[in-house]
């Protein structure tokens, strides 16, 4: 569960100074399903960072889990991530020279996995995604749908907590888009775990249970009844 | 992962491992040429200060001359004339202790009792004159026309009956011969130089022959004088037989003829007499100390070192040491930092290029550590490619130079006089003391362990050097990073 209180993150160049959050309020529940949207430069992928572990408020909290994450050191969040927290990039992010096994091996790495548990639950998380057939394709050698399906596995074999997408679909074409949310819809219900997605979609930003909206900094949380 | 990752990057970037690697191969190829180069000046500096006072001799020991060589000591030669058509021949010798003032058998002694000596060994250098020839006795021949001519004026008039006429003919037809001898220690045939040599006919000198007639000579002086082993060689009426021919190593012997110490000491006059001596430290890495120590200990003498011959070592010789030393280190070194640093740029370079994919590993939960070992990773095999790129290179350019062998020459001890003060010689052997001597050597390139090694160490320096750009700037890459948006 996270728990934000009156986060704000300021970047100072020269003489200006932007506040890319401005005292954000939020709690997601463990298992939630939480869309983020707004404008670009509005504070979104700020927001992910603070999520994410990637990076510490300038003021404010961020609890997860009952441990304030602006407190951590480098080494601390570090294990944060690896252990709790699963990434989705916009452009999958994979390691062009590894193989698709190999890259979804890299993030059970920190963990200290044994090289075969390893190869075998990286096999099992693409099997999962449907990518059973291409564990020794290189991500050159797979479209864009299953280079991000690759990604999506690599996210998700270490078991996390937490899910974390920004613009998963954004370099996609429509088709593609469709098979990766069902994807990781399927996933966020099998798994049951918190699912926070940054889009400009506004077509997925529709079917979202929770949407946050962020602009200048600021948050505001719409619960979608329809969902 | 370590390794996977390594090897598939590199597979990836080959064309920057290539010019990281050939940057590296051709600074650490320098150094080896260079390196060998140096060691093969050294090998032919060592061999033509061998030439002089032999192998294993780490420093000799004399006394200088006085500055003005008494006219006493000089050889005087006197001849009877003969009667003309007698034809009968004659000859002397003058044997001369060269070049130094003699130092007593008891300094030898002392010498070889200094710490740090292993041992030491006495040589008398001597060098003969022989004159030969005929010296006639001129004739006296009667005038025909005697009288006439006394009548002139302020002729007394009263010379008839006296014999009337001049002496003709008679002279000297002489030739003189000048040769080296040395007299070798028998019992210690490890040090002197003698050990420059090698013997190509006959033997060597026994231990037992300490006061035996027999000499070893040169070949070049046994060449001349039609020399050979069973011949007989005579100083100053003492015979010599020819036990041995000796080759020098370097073409130039020290000595013409070697004979046993005692001998030697007989010939001219100087027992217990030694002009040289001959000493081996016990380590190699201690002469300077053992120098200071004989030269504190006994008064008087001239304590030479290699090192100290080979400064008076000039010629085109010294010209491509310094060289090698100079030109050649300046040059490699600016190599290797060049090679360093566009190693070290690279690296760097590749790690901006792959932001995203190292801030993706950290997001992921890579440590900082975890990213740096993998960049250094493969600075290092990087710098070991050159490595061994640099020493394939590096070995083939000192075979080239092996191959040609270039012809050097060293002048010994040119104007020597002011290294070796009045007397000359420097280190001597026999027939040295007039100082310039020219020798030609050939130069190899030889290729040491040590070399290689440094070259190793070199290629390790030049990845770890690569790896530390490369790392520092991985190791500050943010997480955030990872949601960079362009590539």
């Amino acid at each position: 569960m996270y728990e934000l209180r009156s986060v704000t993150k300021r970047y100072s160049r020269g003489k200006d100074t932007v506040d890319a959050l401005a005292g954000v309020d939020l709690t997601i529940a463990d298992g939630d399903r939480l869309v983020i949207q707004g404008p670009t430069g509005g504070g979104k992928s700020t927001l992910l960072q603070m999520l994410g572990a990637l990076d510490k408020p300038t003021e404010g909290e961020v609890v997860l889990d009952g441990t304030d994450l602006a407190k951590l050191s480098e080494a601390r969040l570090t294990r944060v991530r690896s252990e709790n927290i699963g990434f989705v990039f916009q452009s999958f992010n994979l390691i062009p020279t590894l193989t698709a096994q190999e890259n979804v091996e890299t993030a059970l790495v920190p963990l200290g996995v044994k090289v075969k548990e390893r190869r075998e639950r990286a096999a099992e998380a693409l099997t999962s995604v449907g990518l059973g057939e291409r564990l020794r394709h290189l991500p050159s050698e797979l479209s864009g749908g299953q280079q991000q399906r690759v990604a999506i596995a690599r996210a998700l074999v270490k078991e996390p907590k937490v899910l974390l997408a920004d613009e998963p679909t954004g370099n996609l074409d429509e088709s593609m888009r469709d098979e990766i949310m069902d994807v990781l819809e399927r996933m966020w219900k099998e798994l049951g775990l918190t699912f926070i997605m940054v889009t400009h979609d506004s077509a997925i930003a529709k079917k979202a249970p929770r949407l946050a909206t962020i602009r200048k900094g600021r948050i505001t949380v719409k619960e979608n009844a329809a969902s | 992962m370590f390794f996977t990752y390594l090897r598939r990057e590199l597979r990836r970037r080959r064309k920057a491992a290539l010019v990281v690697a050939s940057g590296l191969a051709l600074g650490i190829a320098l150094v080896i040429v260079v390196s060998s180069v140096s060691s093969g000046m050294g090998k032919a500096q060592d061999k033509v200060l061998q030439s002089l006072y032999g192998l294993g001799t780490d420093m000799t020991v004399t006394k200088a001359a006085p500055a003005q060589a008494d006219s006493s000591d000089r050889p005087r030669f006197r001849f009877d004339a003969q009667d003309n058509g007698s034809g009968a021949e004659q000859s002397s010798d003058r044997v001369m202790v060269q070049g130094f003032q003699t130092l007593s058998a008891a300094t030898v002694t002392k010498v070889d009792r200094q710490t740090g000596v292993s041992d030491a060994v006495g040589g008398l250098s001597l060098q003969v004159i022989k004159v030969s020839g005929e010296f006639t006795r001129g004739q006296f021949q009667q005038n025909q026309n005697g009288g006439n001519q006394q009548g002139g004026p302020g002729a007394n008039g009263g010379g008839s009956g006296q014999p009337q006429g001049e002496v003709r003919g008679g002279g000297a037809n002489f030739d003189v011969n000048s040769y080296s001898v040395f007299g070798t220690d028998v019992t210690k045939a490890a040090l002197g130089p003698l050990t420059s040599s090698k013997i190509t006919s006959g033997r060597t000198f026994k231990s037992t022959e300490t006061d035996a007639k027999v000499a070893v000579v040169d070949s070049a002086y046994a060449k001349e004088k039609k020399l050979k082993v069973g011949s007989t060689v005579t100083v100053k009426s003492v015979k010599f037989k020819v036990i041995g021919v000796a080759t020098a190593d370097s073409g130039d012997a020290a000595a013409n003829v070697y004979v046993p110490l005692t001998q030697a000491q007989t010939l001219s006059d100087s027992k217990n007499k030694v002009t040289t001596i001959y000493v081996k430290a016990t380590d190699s890495q201690k002469i300077d100390s053992v120098k200071s120590t004989i030269q504190k200990n006994i008064s008087g003498t001239t304590v030479t070192t290699s090192a100290d011959l080979a400064d008076t070592v000039s010629g085109s010789l010294s010209t491509a040491s310094s060289l090698a030393t100079n030109v050649g280190k300046w040059l490699s070194i600016a190599v290797l930092v060049a090679a360093f640093l566009v190693a070290g740029l690279l690296t760097s370079s590749a790690v901006s290029r792959r932001v995203r994919e190292f801030g993706t590993l950290k997001a992921l939960g890579w440590k900082s550590g975890r990213v740096t070992r993998q960049v250094v990773g493969e600075a290092m095999v990087n710098g070991l490619l050159g490595g061994a790129l640099g020493i394939a290179l590096g070995l083939a350019g000192a075979y080239v130079v092996t191959a040609i062998s270039p012809t050097l020459q060293a002048q010994l001890g040119g104007g020597g006089g002011a290294n070796s003060g009045p007397g000359g010689g420097g280190f001597g052997g026999p027939g040295r003391q007039a100082a310039a001597k020219t020798l030609e050597v050939a130069l190899t390139a030889p290729v040491s362990v040590t070399t290689v090694s440094i070259a190793v160490g070199l290629a390790v320096a030049g990845g770890l050097i690569a790896g530390a750009f490369g790392g520092w700037r991985a190791s500050r890459l943010r997480p955030a990073d990872a949601l960079r948006r362009v590539e």
